[in-house]
């Protein structure tokens, strides 16, 4: 497999003491679209800066294309683009004169007719000799996307893209980011929105207080949101099920109250139909009957929380 | 070597500067003519020569060094102080540039600016007060030293300081006491010879002297010491940067 970014076992300690990663390892594909997930300060924008070298790692390293992030910072440093979480811009500049400053800090020749191109884009054209502090912050921050692109990047990090942008603005963005891929532009993106994940990446990572938890294509876990939960809650207690009914499918509660049951969604034969005939049979009486889907969201929040207690559990040993 | 990257931090400085004509470049002529008015045209006629030298004429190269000083430390500590204030500074530190081109951008805008000011400064003094230059070279030379070693040191500062007061506290509480008492406005040895020795220890002096020296071929102290001297200072600051940028101090956490 062709990594374009690969991250060794990156730590970092803050002055403070604080561990934002404790041995961070990742590979990023080439071309992909890698999304990353994770709670407030997770560590997500601490792995960014460490990339993109605005923070000094404290252990680990990292390699771009596989150039070293430190030892070759020219080679590594010229192929990212990165847009910040803050909104950080030179308020005084004129859109078009921090465009030309972007692309000449990255090395590259004027090229007028690309930063034409990429502010048409960005919807930026009619306002590029405005004053920074006079845009929208929207269009602030289609700005710093700007500048991230100006000097043609083959990967760029995206630190929260849609913070503060409104619907339409997001579709118009998550459109520009398919765009960057078709032209073979690897993206990474930091997000706390599911759906965002959901929409735009091929693979999905989390985060959670300084650890990589999961990596996963997204089909795959779509795959298992695609299984769904049928809940049915029984009019008396049973002890145990019914010979009849065992199955890995079916579960009974610990209270004996209620059946969950979980089917494949998509299958055309889920068998519910079979199932309540033979509760029909079995002489249990169902009271109310209601069926669930776990979403990307629901599985990100076990699995963080999955993650808290067993540490919890670890710690209390 | 990242030619575009080194060019593109030093046009958008200077911009930053064009910008902001009035204050960066209105001021100090203003301010630096009125001491030309009050001590060179007003009470410098009824003042004695010093050195042979009408004392009008005589306070230039101090008065020029003066806001030489001052204003290569602030607009080299403000250049690189608000980058950091608003977070800009991001890019600088992401893009592929050395800590070298990163300082030739920043520190070349500021000492550019103070070398064209301290020329206009001192064509501006000709309307008040007759000069003469004995070594143009010299003065040109001395002008760029300091301007470029201060402006340095002004880097410095605008890195060091992590707030708007310590970014005016160096320059306020040392360098303009220092300046003053330098001998701008005086020959050292004019002072009791204790004071005499005490003035050496101010690194101003050796500055005022051999730039003075350009002008008149009179000064203080010798001025292979002055260049010297300069050329420590300038030494001082490079190891200084060259320091920040190794341990990354206050630039990156
Ligand atoms: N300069 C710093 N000094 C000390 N601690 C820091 C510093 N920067 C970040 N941290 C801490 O490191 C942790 C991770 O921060 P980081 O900004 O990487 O989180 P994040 O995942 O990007 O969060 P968010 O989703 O809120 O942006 C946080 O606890 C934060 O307080
Ligand atoms: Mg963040």
């Amino acid at each position: 497999m062709d990594n374009i970014i690969q991250v060794n076992e990156l730590t970092k300690t803050y002055e403070s003491g604080f561990q934002a990663l404790k041995g961070v390892s990742l590979s990023i594909r080439r071309g992909e679209i890698f999304a990353l997930l994770g709670p407030n300060g997770a560590g997500k924008t601490t792995l960014i800066s460490i990339v993109c070298g605005l923070v000094n790692a404290s252990s680990g390293s990292v390699l771009i294309d596989g150039h070293d992030n430190v030892r070759d910072y020219r080679k590594a440093r010229s192929k990212i683009g990165l847009v910040p979480q803050e909104l950080t811009n030179n308020m005084f500049d004129s859109v078009w004169s921090t465009l030309k400053l972007s692309r000449g800090l990255f090395g590259k020749p004027r090229n007028d007719a690309l930063l034409e191109e990429i502010l048409r884009e960005l919807s930026l054209w009619d306002k590029r000799n405005d004053r920074i502090m006079d845009l929208s912050g929207g269009m602030k921050r289609r700005v710093l996307i700007a500048k991230a692109l100006s000097h043609e990047p083959d990967v760029l990090f995206l630190d929260e893209p849609t913070a503060g942008v409104d619907v339409e603005l997001r579709r118009d963005m998550w459109n520009t980011v398919r765009r960057l891929q078709q032209r073979g532009v690897t993206i990474i993106l930091t997000t706390h929105y599911i759906e965002e994940a959901e929409e735009m990446a091929d693979r999905i990572g989390v985060i959670s207080q300084g650890e990589l938890i999961l990596i996963e294509g997204k089909d795959k876990l779509m795959q298992q949101l695609g299984t769904k939960q049928l809940s049915i809650q029984l009019q008396s207690p049973l002890e145990i099920l019914p010979e009849s009914l065992r199955s890995d499918a079916l579960a009974l509660s610990a209270d004996g109250y209620a059946l969950v049951y979980t089917f494949d969604a998509q299958c055309e034969q889920t068998g519910i139909a079979e199932l309540l005939k033979k509760l029909d049979q079995a002489g249990i009486e169902v009271k109310d009957l209601h069926s669930s889907q776990s979403s990307l969201e629901d599985i990100f929040v076990n699995l963080v929380h999955e993650r808290r207690d067993a540490k919890r559990a670890g710690g209390a040993q | 070597m990242n030619f575009y990257g080194v060019r593109a931090i030093y046009q958008s400085e200077m911009a930053r500067m064009l910008r902001t004509t009035l204050q960066s470049i209105a001021s100090p002529v203003i301010s630096t003519s009125l001491y030309f008015i009050v001590f060179g045209a007003a009470i410098g006629t009824r003042m004695t020569e010093v050195d042979g030298v009408s004392y009008g004429a005589f306070i230039i190269p101090g008065l020029i060094m003066l806001m030489l000083l001052n204003e290569s430390i602030s607009n080299a500590s403000f250049g690189i102080y608000m980058p950091k204030f608003t977070g800009t500074i991001y890019e600088v530190l992401s893009a592929p540039v050395s800590p070298l081109e990163i300082v030739v951008g920043y520190v070349g805008a500021a000492a550019t600016k103070s070398v064209l000011l301290g020329l206009l400064v001192l064509l501006t003094a000709r309307l008040f007060v007759d000069y003469e230059i004995q070594h143009p070279l010299w003065m040109l030379g001395f002008l760029v030293l300091t301007a470029v070693t201060f402006s340095l040191f002004g880097f410095v500062i605008g890195v060091w300081a992590d707030g708007f007061e310590k970014l005016q506290i160096i320059p306020l509480m040392i360098v303009t006491p220092l300046a003053f008492l330098g001998g701008s406005f005086y020959s050292i040895t004019m002072l009791p010879p204790f004071w005499q020795t005490v003035t050496l220890f101010n690194p101003v002096v050796y500055l005022i002297s051999g730039f003075r020296w350009s002008f008149y071929g009179a000064a203080d102290v010798h001025i292979a010491v002055s260049l010297g001297m300069t050329l420590v200072f300038l030494s001082i600051c490079l190891v200084l940067v060259w320091w920040i940028f190794r341990t990354g101090y206050k630039l990156k956490p």
